[in-house]
Protein backbone atom coordinates (compact mmCIF):
# COMPACT_ATOMS: atom_id res chain seq x y z
CA UNK A 1 0.00 0.00 0.00
CA UNK A 2 2.65 2.44 1.07
CA UNK A 3 4.81 1.82 -1.96
CA UNK A 4 1.97 2.47 -4.40
CA UNK A 5 1.19 5.62 -2.48
CA UNK A 6 4.71 6.87 -3.04
CA UNK A 7 4.21 6.68 -6.78
CA UNK A 8 1.30 9.07 -6.61
CA UNK A 9 2.85 12.52 -6.20
CA UNK A 10 4.38 12.44 -9.69
CA UNK A 11 0.92 12.63 -11.24
CA UNK A 12 0.14 15.70 -9.16
CA UNK A 13 2.05 17.86 -11.65
CA UNK A 14 0.00 16.98 -14.70
CA UNK A 15 -2.05 19.96 -15.87
CA UNK A 16 -5.78 19.81 -15.35
CA UNK A 17 -7.51 18.07 -18.27
CA UNK A 18 -9.73 21.05 -18.97
CA UNK A 19 -6.68 23.08 -20.00
CA UNK A 20 -7.00 25.69 -17.28
CA UNK A 21 -3.74 24.56 -15.64
CA UNK A 22 -1.02 27.18 -15.78
CA UNK A 23 1.80 24.78 -16.71
CA UNK A 24 4.27 26.61 -19.04
CA UNK A 25 4.17 25.52 -22.70
CA UNK A 26 7.35 23.67 -23.58
CA UNK A 27 9.14 24.72 -26.76
CA UNK A 28 9.95 21.23 -27.94
CA UNK A 29 13.12 20.70 -29.94
CA UNK A 30 13.18 17.24 -31.40
CA UNK A 31 16.21 15.07 -30.81
CA UNK A 32 18.41 15.36 -33.90
CA UNK A 33 20.13 12.43 -35.57
CA UNK A 34 23.20 13.81 -37.42
CA UNK A 35 24.91 10.42 -37.63
CA UNK A 36 21.93 8.80 -39.24
CA UNK A 37 21.97 11.30 -42.07
CA UNK A 38 25.71 11.01 -42.55
CA UNK A 39 25.61 7.22 -42.71
CA UNK A 40 22.71 7.34 -45.17
CA UNK A 41 24.66 9.67 -47.47
CA UNK A 42 27.76 7.48 -47.31
CA UNK A 43 25.74 4.35 -48.08
CA UNK A 44 23.98 5.96 -51.02
CA UNK A 45 27.33 7.05 -52.46
CA UNK A 46 28.74 3.55 -52.09
CA UNK A 47 25.63 1.97 -53.60
CA UNK A 48 25.75 4.33 -56.57
CA UNK A 49 29.41 3.55 -57.09
CA UNK A 50 28.73 -0.17 -56.95
CA UNK A 51 25.86 0.08 -59.42
CA UNK A 52 27.87 2.21 -61.83
CA UNK A 53 30.72 -0.25 -61.60
CA UNK A 54 28.38 -3.22 -62.12
CA UNK A 55 26.72 -1.59 -65.10
CA UNK A 56 30.01 -0.92 -66.84
CA UNK A 57 31.92 -4.05 -65.78
CA UNK A 58 32.87 -6.17 -68.82
CA UNK A 59 32.85 -9.47 -66.86
CA UNK A 60 29.10 -9.20 -66.22
CA UNK A 61 28.48 -9.32 -69.96
CA UNK A 62 25.40 -7.09 -70.09
CA UNK A 63 25.27 -7.46 -73.88
CA UNK A 64 24.82 -11.23 -73.46
CA UNK A 65 22.25 -10.56 -70.70
CA UNK A 66 20.26 -8.33 -73.05
CA UNK A 67 20.43 -10.94 -75.79
CA UNK A 68 19.08 -13.78 -73.62
CA UNK A 69 16.80 -12.16 -71.09
CA UNK A 70 13.81 -12.41 -73.44
CA UNK A 71 15.06 -15.49 -75.28
CA UNK A 72 12.22 -17.87 -76.09
CA UNK A 73 13.94 -20.79 -74.30
CA UNK A 74 14.34 -18.72 -71.16
CA UNK A 75 10.78 -17.43 -71.03
CA UNK A 76 9.49 -20.95 -71.64
CA UNK A 77 11.70 -22.21 -68.84
CA UNK A 78 10.36 -19.48 -66.58
CA UNK A 79 6.84 -20.66 -67.39
CA UNK A 80 7.85 -24.25 -66.58
CA UNK A 81 9.26 -23.09 -63.24
CA UNK A 82 6.03 -21.26 -62.50
CA UNK A 83 4.04 -24.40 -63.37
CA UNK A 84 6.24 -26.55 -61.13
CA UNK A 85 5.65 -24.06 -58.30
CA UNK A 86 1.89 -23.80 -58.72
CA UNK A 87 1.18 -27.51 -59.23
CA UNK A 88 3.39 -28.70 -56.41
CA UNK A 89 1.99 -26.06 -54.03
CA UNK A 90 -1.60 -26.99 -54.85
CA UNK A 91 -0.95 -30.66 -54.17
CA UNK A 92 1.06 -29.78 -51.08
CA UNK A 93 -1.74 -27.64 -49.59
CA UNK A 94 -4.32 -30.42 -49.94
CA UNK A 95 -1.96 -33.04 -48.55
CA UNK A 96 -0.81 -30.76 -45.73
CA UNK A 97 -4.37 -30.00 -44.69
CA UNK A 98 -5.02 -33.73 -44.48
CA UNK A 99 -1.81 -34.30 -42.51
CA UNK A 100 -2.51 -31.48 -40.07
CA UNK A 101 -6.07 -32.66 -39.44
CA UNK A 102 -4.81 -36.23 -39.00
CA UNK A 103 -2.16 -35.04 -36.56
CA UNK A 104 -4.81 -33.31 -34.45
CA UNK A 105 -7.47 -35.98 -34.73
CA UNK A 106 -8.31 -38.06 -31.67
CA UNK A 107 -7.49 -41.19 -33.68
CA UNK A 108 -4.03 -42.51 -32.68
CA UNK A 109 -3.58 -44.34 -36.01
CA UNK A 110 -4.05 -41.12 -38.00
CA UNK A 111 -1.82 -39.28 -35.56
CA UNK A 112 1.00 -41.78 -35.99
CA UNK A 113 0.75 -41.83 -39.78
CA UNK A 114 1.00 -38.05 -39.89
CA UNK A 115 3.89 -38.00 -37.44
CA UNK A 116 5.77 -40.65 -39.43
CA UNK A 117 5.24 -38.75 -42.70
CA UNK A 118 6.64 -35.58 -41.19
CA UNK A 119 9.57 -37.44 -39.71
CA UNK A 120 10.58 -38.87 -43.10
CA UNK A 121 9.95 -35.86 -45.31
CA UNK A 122 11.37 -33.21 -43.01
CA UNK A 123 14.24 -35.43 -41.98
CA UNK A 124 15.78 -35.87 -45.45
CA UNK A 125 17.04 -33.18 -47.86
CA UNK A 126 14.68 -32.26 -50.68
CA UNK A 127 17.51 -32.77 -53.19
CA UNK A 128 17.86 -36.38 -52.04
CA UNK A 129 14.11 -36.88 -52.22
CA UNK A 130 14.03 -35.54 -55.78
CA UNK A 131 16.86 -37.89 -56.73
CA UNK A 132 14.88 -40.75 -55.24
CA UNK A 133 11.81 -39.86 -57.31
CA UNK A 134 14.06 -39.87 -60.39
CA UNK A 135 15.19 -43.38 -59.49
CA UNK A 136 11.62 -44.60 -58.95
CA UNK A 137 11.55 -46.50 -62.23
CA UNK A 138 14.79 -48.24 -61.29
CA UNK A 139 13.49 -49.31 -57.87
CA UNK A 140 9.95 -50.11 -59.04
CA UNK A 141 10.05 -50.88 -62.78
CA UNK A 142 6.27 -51.35 -62.89
CA UNK A 143 3.37 -49.80 -61.01
CA UNK A 144 0.46 -52.10 -60.23
CA UNK A 145 -2.96 -51.14 -58.94
CA UNK A 146 -5.25 -53.57 -57.16
CA UNK A 147 -5.97 -55.19 -53.84
CA UNK A 148 -3.24 -56.92 -51.82
CA UNK A 149 -2.92 -60.69 -52.36
CA UNK A 150 -4.93 -60.56 -55.57
CA UNK A 151 -3.92 -60.18 -59.20
CA UNK A 152 -3.35 -56.46 -59.96
CA UNK A 153 -6.04 -54.79 -62.00
CA UNK A 154 -3.64 -52.55 -63.94
CA UNK A 155 0.10 -52.78 -64.37
CA UNK A 156 2.07 -49.99 -66.05
CA UNK A 157 5.77 -49.49 -66.65
CA UNK A 158 6.73 -46.69 -64.25
CA UNK A 159 8.45 -44.68 -66.98
CA UNK A 160 5.26 -44.62 -69.06
CA UNK A 161 3.00 -43.76 -66.16
CA UNK A 162 4.97 -40.77 -64.93
CA UNK A 163 7.21 -38.40 -66.89
CA UNK A 164 10.02 -36.40 -65.28
CA UNK A 165 7.90 -33.27 -64.93
CA UNK A 166 5.27 -35.18 -62.97
CA UNK A 167 7.96 -36.84 -60.85
CA UNK A 168 9.42 -33.41 -60.09
CA UNK A 169 5.99 -32.10 -59.06
CA UNK A 170 5.39 -35.14 -56.84
CA UNK A 171 8.81 -34.80 -55.23
CA UNK A 172 8.41 -31.10 -54.50
CA UNK A 173 4.81 -31.47 -53.32
CA UNK A 174 5.44 -34.32 -50.90
CA UNK A 175 8.36 -32.49 -49.33
CA UNK A 176 6.49 -29.20 -49.08
CA UNK A 177 3.41 -30.86 -47.57
CA UNK A 178 5.42 -31.81 -44.50
CA UNK A 179 6.34 -28.18 -43.79
CA UNK A 180 2.92 -26.78 -44.68
CA UNK A 181 1.28 -29.33 -42.39
CA UNK A 182 3.03 -27.76 -39.43
CA UNK A 183 1.96 -24.26 -40.50
CA UNK A 184 -1.64 -25.41 -40.81
CA UNK A 185 -1.46 -27.22 -37.48
CA UNK A 186 -0.27 -24.02 -35.80
CA UNK A 187 -3.16 -22.15 -37.43
CA UNK A 188 -5.70 -24.67 -36.21
CA UNK A 189 -4.28 -24.61 -32.69
CA UNK A 190 -4.60 -20.81 -32.67
CA UNK A 191 -8.39 -21.07 -32.83
CA UNK A 192 -9.94 -20.92 -29.38
CA UNK A 193 -11.17 -24.20 -27.94
CA UNK A 194 -14.50 -22.58 -27.13
CA UNK A 195 -15.27 -22.61 -30.84
CA UNK A 196 -14.89 -26.36 -31.02
CA UNK A 197 -16.97 -26.75 -27.86
CA UNK A 198 -19.79 -24.59 -29.15
CA UNK A 199 -19.92 -26.55 -32.39
CA UNK A 200 -19.79 -29.87 -30.53
CA UNK A 201 -22.56 -28.76 -28.18
CA UNK A 202 -24.72 -28.03 -31.24
CA UNK A 203 -24.37 -31.67 -32.27
CA UNK A 204 -21.85 -31.11 -35.06
CA UNK A 205 -19.44 -33.98 -35.65
CA UNK A 206 -15.70 -33.57 -35.34
CA UNK A 207 -15.15 -33.29 -39.09
CA UNK A 208 -18.01 -30.80 -39.49
CA UNK A 209 -16.51 -28.75 -36.68
CA UNK A 210 -13.09 -28.80 -38.35
CA UNK A 211 -14.13 -27.91 -41.91
CA UNK A 212 -16.91 -25.46 -41.09
CA UNK A 213 -15.73 -23.75 -37.92
CA UNK A 214 -12.07 -24.22 -37.08
CA UNK A 215 -10.25 -24.23 -40.43
CA UNK A 216 -11.94 -21.10 -41.85
CA UNK A 217 -10.86 -19.20 -38.74
CA UNK A 218 -7.31 -20.52 -38.87
CA UNK A 219 -6.78 -19.15 -42.41
CA UNK A 220 -5.77 -15.75 -41.05
CA UNK A 221 -2.82 -17.37 -39.29
CA UNK A 222 -2.02 -19.78 -42.12
CA UNK A 223 -1.91 -17.39 -45.10
CA UNK A 224 1.24 -15.30 -44.35
CA UNK A 225 3.70 -18.17 -43.76
CA UNK A 226 2.14 -20.06 -46.67
CA UNK A 227 2.88 -17.11 -48.95
CA UNK A 228 6.43 -17.37 -47.71
CA UNK A 229 6.47 -21.06 -48.63
CA UNK A 230 5.25 -20.31 -52.17
CA UNK A 231 8.14 -17.93 -52.73
CA UNK A 232 10.52 -20.43 -51.20
CA UNK A 233 9.10 -23.14 -53.47
CA UNK A 234 9.72 -21.00 -56.55
CA UNK A 235 13.43 -21.13 -55.83
CA UNK A 236 13.46 -24.73 -54.63
CA UNK A 237 12.29 -25.74 -58.13
CA UNK A 238 15.87 -25.09 -59.25
CA UNK A 239 16.72 -28.43 -57.58
CA UNK A 240 14.54 -30.48 -59.97
CA UNK A 241 17.67 -31.08 -62.01
CA UNK A 242 18.18 -33.93 -59.52
CA UNK A 243 15.18 -35.83 -60.99
CA UNK A 244 16.54 -34.99 -63.66
CA UNK A 245 14.14 -32.46 -65.15
CA UNK A 246 16.07 -29.91 -67.17
CA UNK A 247 13.52 -27.44 -68.53
CA UNK A 248 13.18 -25.25 -65.45
CA UNK A 249 14.58 -21.73 -65.38
CA UNK A 250 17.82 -22.42 -63.55
CA UNK A 251 18.81 -25.64 -65.38
CA UNK A 252 17.92 -24.14 -68.76
CA UNK A 253 20.03 -21.04 -68.11
CA UNK A 254 22.93 -23.21 -67.04
CA UNK A 255 22.61 -25.41 -70.14
CA UNK A 256 22.60 -22.37 -72.43
CA UNK A 257 25.59 -20.93 -70.63
CA UNK A 258 27.46 -24.18 -71.26
CA UNK A 259 27.07 -23.54 -75.00
CA UNK A 260 27.78 -19.82 -74.96
CA UNK A 261 30.52 -19.87 -72.29
CA UNK A 262 28.86 -16.98 -70.50
CA UNK A 263 27.69 -18.41 -67.16
CA UNK A 264 27.63 -15.06 -65.34
CA UNK A 265 25.31 -13.37 -67.79
CA UNK A 266 22.90 -16.29 -67.85
CA UNK A 267 22.78 -16.57 -64.09
CA UNK A 268 21.92 -12.89 -64.03
CA UNK A 269 19.17 -13.63 -66.54
CA UNK A 270 17.80 -16.41 -64.33
CA UNK A 271 18.03 -14.19 -61.22
CA UNK A 272 16.15 -11.40 -62.96
CA UNK A 273 13.32 -13.78 -63.82
CA UNK A 274 13.17 -15.28 -60.32
CA UNK A 275 13.10 -11.78 -58.87
CA UNK A 276 10.33 -10.71 -61.24
CA UNK A 277 8.13 -13.72 -60.42
CA UNK A 278 8.78 -13.33 -56.68
CA UNK A 279 7.74 -9.67 -56.88
CA UNK A 280 4.46 -10.63 -58.50
CA UNK A 281 3.85 -13.33 -55.88
CA UNK A 282 4.56 -10.84 -53.10
CA UNK A 283 1.91 -8.49 -54.44
CA UNK A 284 -0.52 -11.41 -54.48
CA UNK A 285 0.36 -12.28 -50.90
CA UNK A 286 -0.21 -8.71 -49.79
CA UNK A 287 -3.77 -8.73 -51.12
CA UNK A 288 -4.53 -12.19 -49.71
CA UNK A 289 -3.38 -11.12 -46.26
CA UNK A 290 -5.48 -8.00 -46.42
CA UNK A 291 -8.48 -10.06 -47.43
CA UNK A 292 -8.17 -12.50 -44.52
CA UNK A 293 -7.41 -9.83 -41.92
CA UNK A 294 -10.74 -8.13 -42.68
CA UNK A 295 -12.86 -9.68 -39.94
CA UNK A 296 -10.33 -8.71 -37.29
CA UNK A 297 -9.41 -5.29 -38.60
CA UNK A 298 -12.90 -3.87 -38.32
CA UNK A 299 -13.74 -5.23 -34.87
CA UNK A 300 -15.08 -2.50 -32.59
CA UNK A 301 -13.51 -2.63 -29.14
CA UNK A 302 -15.81 0.12 -27.93
CA UNK A 303 -18.81 -2.16 -28.35
CA UNK A 304 -18.07 -4.38 -25.42
CA UNK A 305 -16.70 -7.89 -25.51
CA UNK A 306 -16.04 -9.24 -28.98
CA UNK A 307 -15.93 -12.79 -30.21
CA UNK A 308 -12.33 -12.60 -31.40
CA UNK A 309 -9.87 -14.97 -29.70
CA UNK A 310 -8.49 -12.14 -27.55
CA UNK A 311 -11.85 -11.64 -25.96
CA UNK A 312 -11.73 -15.09 -24.43
CA UNK A 313 -9.09 -14.06 -21.96
CA UNK A 314 -10.08 -13.16 -18.46
CA UNK A 315 -10.25 -9.39 -18.70
CA UNK A 316 -12.22 -9.51 -21.93
CA UNK A 317 -9.70 -7.37 -23.78
CA UNK A 318 -6.92 -9.85 -24.43
CA UNK A 319 -3.18 -9.25 -24.61
CA UNK A 320 -3.50 -6.39 -27.10
CA UNK A 321 -6.46 -4.80 -25.41
CA UNK A 322 -4.39 -2.02 -23.90
CA UNK A 323 -3.13 -1.04 -27.36
CA UNK A 324 -6.68 -0.72 -28.59
CA UNK A 325 -7.89 1.40 -25.73
CA UNK A 326 -4.79 3.55 -26.07
CA UNK A 327 -5.50 3.98 -29.75
CA UNK A 328 -9.00 4.99 -28.92
CA UNK A 329 -7.81 7.51 -26.36
CA UNK A 330 -5.59 9.04 -28.99
CA UNK A 331 -8.47 9.49 -31.37
CA UNK A 332 -10.50 11.17 -28.65
CA UNK A 333 -7.66 13.55 -27.93
CA UNK A 334 -7.45 14.69 -31.53
CA UNK B 1 -42.62 -41.05 -12.19
CA UNK B 2 -39.51 -41.18 -14.34
CA UNK B 3 -41.29 -39.86 -17.42
CA UNK B 4 -41.75 -36.48 -15.74
CA UNK B 5 -38.00 -36.20 -15.15
CA UNK B 6 -35.95 -34.37 -17.78
CA UNK B 7 -32.61 -34.80 -16.01
CA UNK B 8 -31.90 -37.57 -13.54
CA UNK B 9 -28.38 -37.68 -12.09
CA UNK B 10 -27.53 -40.57 -9.82
CA UNK B 11 -24.20 -40.57 -7.97
CA UNK B 12 -22.21 -38.86 -10.75
CA UNK B 13 -18.43 -38.87 -10.33
CA UNK B 14 -15.85 -37.07 -12.44
CA UNK B 15 -12.06 -36.92 -12.09
CA UNK B 16 -9.49 -34.83 -13.89
CA UNK B 17 -6.42 -36.98 -13.33
CA UNK B 18 -6.00 -37.31 -9.59
CA UNK B 19 -8.32 -34.39 -8.95
CA UNK B 20 -11.83 -35.51 -8.07
CA UNK B 21 -14.17 -32.76 -9.26
CA UNK B 22 -17.57 -34.39 -8.80
CA UNK B 23 -18.02 -36.67 -5.82
CA UNK B 24 -21.38 -38.30 -6.28
CA UNK B 25 -23.83 -35.70 -7.54
CA UNK B 26 -27.47 -36.74 -7.43
CA UNK B 27 -30.23 -34.41 -8.53
CA UNK B 28 -33.42 -34.35 -10.54
CA UNK B 29 -34.90 -31.77 -12.86
CA UNK B 30 -38.53 -32.13 -13.84
CA UNK B 31 -39.85 -31.33 -17.26
CA UNK B 32 -40.47 -27.59 -17.60
CA UNK B 33 -38.53 -26.82 -14.45
CA UNK B 34 -35.78 -24.22 -14.05
CA UNK B 35 -32.92 -25.23 -11.80
CA UNK B 36 -30.23 -22.82 -10.71
CA UNK B 37 -26.87 -24.24 -9.80
CA UNK B 38 -24.84 -21.98 -7.53
CA UNK B 39 -21.61 -22.30 -5.62
CA UNK B 40 -18.08 -20.96 -5.36
CA UNK B 41 -15.72 -21.31 -8.34
CA UNK B 42 -14.12 -24.73 -8.44
CA UNK B 43 -17.16 -26.33 -6.84
CA UNK B 44 -17.74 -28.46 -9.96
CA UNK B 45 -20.98 -26.85 -11.08
CA UNK B 46 -19.73 -26.05 -14.60
CA UNK B 47 -18.19 -29.50 -14.91
CA UNK B 48 -21.48 -31.09 -13.93
CA UNK B 49 -23.28 -28.99 -16.54
CA UNK B 50 -20.80 -30.11 -19.20
CA UNK B 51 -21.38 -33.74 -18.22
CA UNK B 52 -25.08 -33.38 -19.00
CA UNK B 53 -24.36 -32.98 -22.74
CA UNK B 54 -21.29 -35.20 -22.62
CA UNK B 55 -18.76 -32.43 -23.33
CA UNK B 56 -17.10 -34.15 -20.37
CA UNK B 57 -17.56 -37.86 -19.85
CA UNK B 58 -18.81 -39.13 -16.53
CA UNK B 59 -16.43 -41.51 -14.72
CA UNK B 60 -19.02 -43.23 -12.57
CA UNK B 61 -22.73 -42.98 -11.90
CA UNK B 62 -25.70 -42.63 -14.19
CA UNK B 63 -26.86 -39.47 -15.88
CA UNK B 64 -30.11 -39.58 -17.81
CA UNK B 65 -31.69 -36.92 -19.99
CA UNK B 66 -35.33 -37.60 -20.85
CA UNK B 67 -34.89 -41.17 -19.68
CA UNK B 68 -31.87 -41.86 -21.93
CA UNK B 69 -28.41 -42.46 -20.52
CA UNK B 70 -26.03 -39.69 -21.66
CA UNK B 71 -22.84 -40.72 -23.47
CA UNK B 72 -23.11 -44.39 -22.56
CA UNK B 73 -25.05 -47.52 -23.33
CA UNK B 74 -25.88 -49.93 -20.56
CA UNK B 75 -25.16 -53.53 -21.46
CA UNK B 76 -25.27 -56.13 -18.71
CA UNK B 77 -23.68 -54.54 -15.67
CA UNK B 78 -21.31 -52.29 -17.65
CA UNK B 79 -21.59 -48.89 -19.27
CA UNK B 80 -20.13 -48.69 -22.77
CA UNK B 81 -19.13 -45.28 -24.11
CA UNK B 82 -21.04 -44.18 -27.21
CA UNK B 83 -19.36 -43.46 -30.52
CA UNK B 84 -18.75 -39.72 -31.14
CA UNK B 85 -21.44 -39.72 -33.83
CA UNK B 86 -23.96 -41.20 -31.39
CA UNK B 87 -23.02 -38.69 -28.70
CA UNK B 88 -23.45 -35.93 -31.30
CA UNK B 89 -26.98 -37.17 -31.98
CA UNK B 90 -27.82 -36.91 -28.26
CA UNK B 91 -26.44 -33.39 -28.06
CA UNK B 92 -28.76 -32.11 -30.76
CA UNK B 93 -31.59 -31.98 -28.26
CA UNK B 94 -29.58 -30.27 -25.52
CA UNK B 95 -28.85 -26.60 -26.10
CA UNK B 96 -25.91 -24.95 -24.41
CA UNK B 97 -25.03 -21.31 -23.81
CA UNK B 98 -21.51 -20.40 -22.75
CA UNK B 99 -20.04 -17.77 -20.51
CA UNK B 100 -17.92 -16.42 -23.39
CA UNK B 101 -20.74 -16.70 -25.99
CA UNK B 102 -18.50 -18.67 -28.39
CA UNK B 103 -20.27 -17.34 -31.46
CA UNK B 104 -18.56 -18.22 -34.71
CA UNK B 105 -16.78 -14.93 -35.54
CA UNK B 106 -16.48 -15.64 -39.27
CA UNK B 107 -20.24 -15.91 -39.67
CA UNK B 108 -23.00 -13.32 -39.36
CA UNK B 109 -25.60 -13.66 -36.60
CA UNK B 110 -28.07 -15.41 -38.87
CA UNK B 111 -25.37 -17.71 -40.27
CA UNK B 112 -24.50 -18.65 -36.70
CA UNK B 113 -28.11 -19.61 -36.08
CA UNK B 114 -28.70 -21.61 -39.29
CA UNK B 115 -25.37 -23.48 -39.25
CA UNK B 116 -26.38 -26.44 -37.06
CA UNK B 117 -29.94 -26.87 -38.39
CA UNK B 118 -28.54 -27.09 -41.93
CA UNK B 119 -25.44 -29.20 -41.20
CA UNK B 120 -26.76 -31.42 -38.43
CA UNK B 121 -30.52 -31.62 -38.95
CA UNK B 122 -30.19 -31.34 -42.74
CA UNK B 123 -32.88 -28.65 -42.79
CA UNK B 124 -33.40 -26.78 -46.04
CA UNK B 125 -31.71 -23.40 -46.15
CA UNK B 126 -34.94 -21.51 -46.73
CA UNK B 127 -36.60 -23.22 -43.78
CA UNK B 128 -33.60 -22.66 -41.51
CA UNK B 129 -33.39 -18.97 -42.43
CA UNK B 130 -37.10 -18.44 -41.77
CA UNK B 131 -36.81 -20.11 -38.38
CA UNK B 132 -33.63 -18.16 -37.57
CA UNK B 133 -35.38 -14.84 -38.29
CA UNK B 134 -38.18 -15.90 -35.98
CA UNK B 135 -35.70 -16.76 -33.21
CA UNK B 136 -33.66 -13.58 -33.64
CA UNK B 137 -36.91 -11.65 -33.41
CA UNK B 138 -37.76 -13.54 -30.22
CA UNK B 139 -34.47 -12.47 -28.59
CA UNK B 140 -35.04 -8.92 -29.78
CA UNK B 141 -32.44 -8.88 -32.54
CA UNK B 142 -34.56 -9.03 -35.69
CA UNK B 143 -32.49 -6.26 -37.29
CA UNK B 144 -29.07 -7.74 -36.44
CA UNK B 145 -29.15 -10.87 -38.60
CA UNK B 146 -26.53 -9.55 -40.98
CA UNK B 147 -24.08 -8.37 -38.30
CA UNK B 148 -20.87 -10.14 -37.48
CA UNK B 149 -20.35 -11.00 -33.79
CA UNK B 150 -17.52 -8.45 -33.54
CA UNK B 151 -20.04 -5.71 -34.32
CA UNK B 152 -22.46 -6.73 -31.58
CA UNK B 153 -22.35 -5.88 -27.88
CA UNK B 154 -21.76 -8.65 -25.36
CA UNK B 155 -25.44 -8.79 -24.47
CA UNK B 156 -26.44 -8.97 -28.12
CA UNK B 157 -23.88 -11.71 -28.75
CA UNK B 158 -25.21 -13.76 -25.88
CA UNK B 159 -28.76 -13.37 -27.16
CA UNK B 160 -27.65 -14.58 -30.60
CA UNK B 161 -26.00 -17.52 -28.83
CA UNK B 162 -29.32 -18.34 -27.15
CA UNK B 163 -31.11 -18.15 -30.50
CA UNK B 164 -28.42 -20.41 -31.99
CA UNK B 165 -29.06 -23.03 -29.30
CA UNK B 166 -32.85 -22.74 -29.67
CA UNK B 167 -32.60 -23.30 -33.42
CA UNK B 168 -32.02 -26.99 -32.76
CA UNK B 169 -35.37 -27.21 -30.92
CA UNK B 170 -33.80 -28.53 -27.73
CA UNK B 171 -35.83 -30.08 -24.96
CA UNK B 172 -33.29 -28.94 -22.40
CA UNK B 173 -31.19 -25.78 -22.22
CA UNK B 174 -27.93 -25.53 -20.28
CA UNK B 175 -26.57 -22.10 -19.33
CA UNK B 176 -22.99 -21.88 -18.10
CA UNK B 177 -22.68 -18.52 -16.31
CA UNK B 178 -24.39 -16.75 -19.22
CA UNK B 179 -24.05 -13.24 -17.77
CA UNK B 180 -20.66 -13.44 -16.04
CA UNK B 181 -18.75 -11.98 -18.99
CA UNK B 182 -21.13 -9.08 -19.51
CA UNK B 183 -20.92 -5.46 -18.50
CA UNK B 184 -23.39 -4.88 -15.65
CA UNK B 185 -25.79 -2.81 -17.74
CA UNK B 186 -26.07 -5.61 -20.34
CA UNK B 187 -26.96 -8.38 -17.88
CA UNK B 188 -30.65 -7.49 -17.74
CA UNK B 189 -31.38 -7.97 -21.45
CA UNK B 190 -29.97 -11.51 -21.37
CA UNK B 191 -31.81 -12.44 -18.17
CA UNK B 192 -35.05 -11.12 -19.68
CA UNK B 193 -34.68 -13.47 -22.64
CA UNK B 194 -34.00 -16.38 -20.27
CA UNK B 195 -36.98 -15.45 -18.13
CA UNK B 196 -39.26 -15.45 -21.17
CA UNK B 197 -37.86 -18.82 -22.16
CA UNK B 198 -38.63 -20.22 -18.71
CA UNK B 199 -42.18 -18.87 -18.88
CA UNK B 200 -42.64 -20.66 -22.21
CA UNK B 201 -41.99 -23.91 -20.35
CA UNK B 202 -38.41 -24.66 -21.37
CA UNK B 203 -36.53 -26.98 -19.04
CA UNK B 204 -33.38 -25.12 -18.00
CA UNK B 205 -30.32 -25.67 -15.86
CA UNK B 206 -28.55 -22.40 -15.13
CA UNK B 207 -25.16 -22.05 -13.51
CA UNK B 208 -25.22 -18.49 -12.26
CA UNK B 209 -24.24 -15.94 -9.67
CA UNK B 210 -27.40 -13.93 -10.30
CA UNK B 211 -29.28 -14.66 -7.07
CA UNK B 212 -32.07 -12.28 -8.08
CA UNK B 213 -32.72 -14.38 -11.17
CA UNK B 214 -32.65 -17.57 -9.08
CA UNK B 215 -35.13 -16.15 -6.60
CA UNK B 216 -37.50 -14.87 -9.24
CA UNK B 217 -37.38 -17.50 -11.98
CA UNK B 218 -35.99 -20.78 -10.64
CA UNK B 219 -38.17 -23.61 -9.37
CA UNK B 220 -35.32 -25.08 -7.41
CA UNK B 221 -31.84 -24.09 -6.35
CA UNK B 222 -28.88 -26.37 -5.77
CA UNK B 223 -25.85 -25.19 -3.83
CA UNK B 224 -22.66 -27.09 -4.68
CA UNK B 225 -19.26 -26.95 -3.03
CA UNK B 226 -16.23 -29.21 -3.30
CA UNK B 227 -17.90 -31.52 -5.82
CA UNK B 228 -20.94 -32.36 -3.70
CA UNK B 229 -24.47 -30.99 -3.35
CA UNK B 230 -24.55 -29.19 0.00
CA UNK B 231 -28.10 -27.99 -0.01
CA UNK B 232 -31.06 -27.79 -2.35
CA UNK B 233 -34.67 -26.74 -2.36
CA UNK B 234 -37.00 -23.89 -3.15
CA UNK B 235 -34.75 -20.94 -4.08
CA UNK B 236 -36.66 -18.40 -1.98
CA UNK B 237 -36.37 -20.60 1.09
CA UNK B 238 -32.74 -21.53 0.57
CA UNK B 239 -31.70 -17.94 -0.09
CA UNK B 240 -33.69 -16.57 2.82
CA UNK B 241 -32.92 -19.27 5.30
CA UNK B 242 -29.89 -21.40 4.42
CA UNK B 243 -29.49 -24.45 6.65
CA UNK B 244 -25.89 -25.35 6.07
CA UNK B 245 -22.86 -23.36 7.27
CA UNK B 246 -21.14 -23.40 3.88
CA UNK B 247 -24.27 -22.14 2.16
CA UNK B 248 -24.56 -19.34 4.70
CA UNK B 249 -20.88 -18.39 4.22
CA UNK B 250 -21.24 -18.34 0.43
CA UNK B 251 -24.49 -16.42 0.36
CA UNK B 252 -23.17 -13.83 2.78
CA UNK B 253 -20.48 -13.04 0.21
CA UNK B 254 -22.65 -12.86 -2.93
CA UNK B 255 -25.92 -11.40 -1.64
Amino acid sequence: MASSGQLRPASGHTPAPDGTGSAPVIKAVRLRHPWRNLIAVVLVVYAAAFLWDAATRKQLEWDVFAKYVFDRRISEAAFNTLQLTVYSMLIAVVLALLLAVMRLSPNPVFKSISWFYLWIFRGTPVYVQLTFWGLLSVIYPTLSFGLPFTAPLVTLPTGDALNVFQLAVIGLALNEAAYLAEIIRAGILSVDRGQEEAATALGMTWSQTMWRIVIPQSMRIIIPPTGNEVISMLKTTSLVTAVPYSFDLFTRSRDISAETFSPIALFLVASAWYLAITSILMVGQYFLEKRFARGIGDARPDKGATADPDALLVDGRGPLGFLRSRGRQKREEL
Amino acid sequence: MTDTLMVDADQVYKNFGANQVLKGISLEVKRGEVLCLVGPSGSGKSTFLRCINHLESVDAGRLRVDGVLVGYRERGDKLHELKPSEAALQRRQIGMVFQRFNLFPHMTAIENVIEAPIRVNKASRAHAVARARELLDRVGLADKGGSYPAHLSGGQQQRVAIARALAMDPKLMLFDEPTSALDPELVGEVLDVMKALAQDGMTMIVVTHEMGFAREVADSLVFMDGGVVIESGNPREVLANPQHERTKAFLSKVL
